[in-house]
């Protein structure tokens, strides 16, 4: 492959973002909508190139296209590793950040900030491709640190709204907390290896699982692959907000729509698995990290689901609704179901952005209002979004023959087969997701689009349907949200597309035992008829309409004699409370102390001010001496030189 | 018979004679400068009397540099005590304590 067109795909959107940043004012905001589009789209385009490319039999391409620095026999580059498992990335990021840019010209119409909206998300895809295609640490670690800028920035777009200042410091310190285990991970990497080449690392992750790892002169050593892969999946943590570092993620919903859609929800936040499965020669030699993994993952998918329940905010359901199918390729990377987990990531990607975009423009219609109570009767006033919400919403919850099917019961059945510690509790977990996932997500439909009208004075009299710009992207996701997994099952996880970009250990090749009970996409969904995950999704959006629809009255005595249960749930298991008055209180009350005790007393008081002070004292004393009289420093002069004479002569 | 010893006497009597003149006078810059002179002859009257002794010129000729300086840093002196006059209207030593910390 041509390393020209590959670092084309990361730096057209680069070069699209600083003309709409730096000169968006100049050339308008017709102007820095269209060279951002075109800019992302011929990335698009040429990300389909190369995975066609690949798919046709190109060998993938692996090499370092700059050297930025050598610093003691450590090569830091800029170099590409592009196999199938980067290109369909690529293609997922490229395509849903194309339909985010087309939809946001509708969604951001009367906003002020359109210029820098269009430079923020450009740069997000410049980031994100930059995370993805790399071939080293440190770039990776550059681009998922960018990214995480760009979300910052995003979160906090309307920056004159305090809990949107809140909410996107509160993401940027998660993330540190998750960003500082990931650099210890990385930093063990380099300290085994001695590079921070992929393939380097993989070439030596069998060594480097013989090795034991003995901290801060401990004599216990701990095995050094499952300590490396611990803390970079704590990166993964943070990222792809997993239990307990998730809480920043139902707060990013400050930001607008779209970039819940592209960041928060189907690309950026999918960093951390991706990470886990271009890592996976590194994690399969670690049996404890996966067990690790698994457990981490099946708790989110499980715990996350049942808050979708209570929110009334629209995107704050599917937010939850995130928290949860991350849990779920959470699961399945510690299952080593790595290819389940990235088909999962992919047919997730389409729908969640899907569902996002169908409420970002609920909300649009509603003019700005995001309570699903004051929401209902939608169907018939806007059929486009509701039959794409549709269509979303029943990928997401596994209905057969939708892509979300395929991807949700391939996870379930290859954690089914797992034999890792950890995995019958992560079965269960997974299982009962699905009711809960088809609960909260068909609530949401019913409390939206379903029932009488709720809509207050203020809102009937603004609403309108949302324009074409905004129409065309939920069409244009809803396309592969409801065919891609019929047709790329079979290929992606059965049919070697990952080749050697994913290894998985013999012993543990889940994939490859469902594998064998596998004879197509069609039969697979038929087959789920008789399998216990369908039935509970129809349960659980039975449930739904019955309480939503039929009983609503049910609903609210339940919620009253649970009453303990219910405000554990509103509370989100008292996580934010914990952080806020556990954590943050005591770093505060540390670094208050640290700075009444070692900054003001001891640097300023004694170090500075102190020798200050006794430079001030000594001269206030020999300041005596300094008469102004000639004769008297004539004396001092005699006197000094016949003592130092007299001293030289009696030594002598 | 004058030997070096006499000679040495008579050099750090002068000298004694001129830093006592230093210390003790409170009165007049311009006996401080004259004392000053005198300290350096003090100096020259050890290089003569060491020059005679060994029987080198080097002594003598230093004596030369150390007069030619003492001159230009005496014409300097009176010239810094006429301007320091005119400014005060006194060379009181105990008036010009100015360099006090």
């Amino acid at each position: 492959m041509n390393p020209n067109l590959l670092l084309a795909i990361p730096m057209l959107p680069l070069a699209a973002a600083i003309i709409a940043g730096l000169g968006g004012r100049l050339i308008g905001r017709a102007a820095s909508a269209a060279v951002t589009i075109a800019a992302v789209a011929a990335s698009c385009g040429l990300s389909l190139y190369v995975l066609n490319q690949l798919l046709h039999g190109v060998a993938a391409y692996n090499a370092s296209v700059y050297t930025w620095l050598l610093s003691d026999g450590v090569n830091m580059q800029v170099g590409f590793l592009i196999d199938r498992l980067s290109a369909l990335m690529m293609v997922v990021v490229t395509f849903v950040s194309l339909c985010v840019h087309v939809y946001t010209i509708g969604y951001m119409h009367d906003d002020n900030g359109f210029q820098r909206f269009f430079a923020y998300i450009s740069l997000f895809t410049f980031a994100m491709l930059m995370l993805v295609m790399s071939n080293n640490f440190l770039q990776l670690f550059f681009g998922w640190e960018a990214v995480g800028v760009v979300s910052y920035l995003l979160i906090g777009f309307w920056y004159t709204r305090p809990s949107a200042i809140f909410a996107n410091l509160k993401a940027f310190l998660v993330n540190r907390v998750g960003d500082f285990g990931f650099l210890l991970g990385i930093a063990g990497v380099l300290y085994y290896t001695g590079s921070l080449d992929y393939q380097v690392a993989f070439n030596w992750a069998p060594a480097i699982a013989k090795q034991t790892l003995h901290v801060a002169g401990t004599t216990a050593g701990w095995p050094a692959m499952t300590v490396i892969c611990i803390c970079l999946f704590i990166g993964a943590m943070g990222k792809s907000a997993q239990v307990p570092l998730h809480v920043w993620l139902p707060d990013s919903m400050e930001g607008p729509t779209p970039i819940s859609a592209l960041i928060h929800a189907a690309t950026m936040v999918t960093a951390g698995i991706f990470m886990v499965a271009r890592m996976s020669p590194l994690f399969e030699q670690s049996d404890t990290a996966l067990s690790f993994v698994l457990v981490i993952g099946a708790t989110t998918a499980l715990f996350m689901g049942f808050l979708g329940i209570v929110n009334n905010d629209i995107k704050r359901v599917v937010a939850y609704s995130t928290l949860s199918q991350l849990g779920y390729m959470t699961v399945a990377l510690g299952a080593s179901a790595y290819s389940v987990a990235m088909f999962h990531l992919m047919t997730h990607a389409f729908f969640k952005a899907l569902l996002f975009l169908a409420a970002g423009a609920v909300i649009i219609a509603m003019h700005h209002e995001q309570d699903m109570r004051k929401m209902g009767g939608l169907r018939t006033r806007m059929p486009v979004t509701y039959w794409t919400c549709l269509i979303g919403a029943l990928a997401l919850i596994g209905t057969p023959f939708f892509s979300g099917f395929y991807s949700k019961d391939a996870l379930i059945e290859a954690v089914h087969a797992s034999h890792r510690w950890g995995a019958g509790y992560a079965y269960f977990c997974v299982t009962a997701g699905v009711f809960v996932t088809a609960f909260y997500t068909f609530r949401m439909i019913f409390m939206t689009f379903h029932g009488p009208s709720r809509m207050d004075h203020h809102a009937e009299e603004h609403f309108h349907d949302v324009g074409w710009d905004m129409k065309g992207p939920l069409v244009a996701l809803a396309i592969p949200s409801l065919l891609i997994g019929f047709f790329t099952i079979q290929p992606v996880l059965f049919g070697g597309y990952f080749g050697d970009a994913i290894r998985v250990l013999q012993a543990n090749d889940v994939v490859g035992e469902i594998g064998r009970e596998f004879h197509g996409a069609g039969s697979f969904a038929l087959h789920a008829v008789l399998s216990l995950p369908l039935w509970l999704a129809a349960a659980g959006v039975y449930s739904a309409w019955h309480f939503v629809l039929r009983r609503p009255d049910q609903a609210t005595a339940i919620q009253q004699r649970f009453s303990w249960l219910y405000r554990l749930l509103v509370n989100k298991y008292y996580f934010d409370w914990f952080n806020e008055n556990v954590l943050a209180r005591a770093s505060r009350g540390l670094g208050l102390a640290l700075w009444r005790g070692g900054d003001q007393a001891v640097i300023d008081g004694v170090l500075i001010d102190g020798s200050a002070g006794a430079v001030g004292w000594i001269a206030s004393r020999v300041r005596l001496i300094q008469s102004g009289f000639l004769y008297s420093y004539a004396f001092w002069m005699i006197v000094s030189l016949v003592l130092i004479l007299g001293v030289l002569l009696v030594r002598v | 018979m004058i030997t070096l010893g006499h000679m040495l006497t008579l050099s750090a009597v002068l000298f004694a004679l001129s830093v006592a003149g230093i210390f003790i006078n409170r009165r007049n810059v311009l006996l401080l400068l004259m004392c000053i002179e005198l300290l350096l002859l003090s100096a020259n009257f050890n290089f003569v009397a060491f020059s005679r002794y060994l029987g080198l010129v080097d002594g003598q000729v230093f004596v030369f540099f150390i007069l030619t300086v003492a001159a230009a840093e005496s014409a300097i002196g009176l010239a810094i005590l006429v301007v320091l006059f005119r400014e005060r209207r006194s060379i009181n030593v105990e008036d010009l304590n100015t360099l006090r910390g």
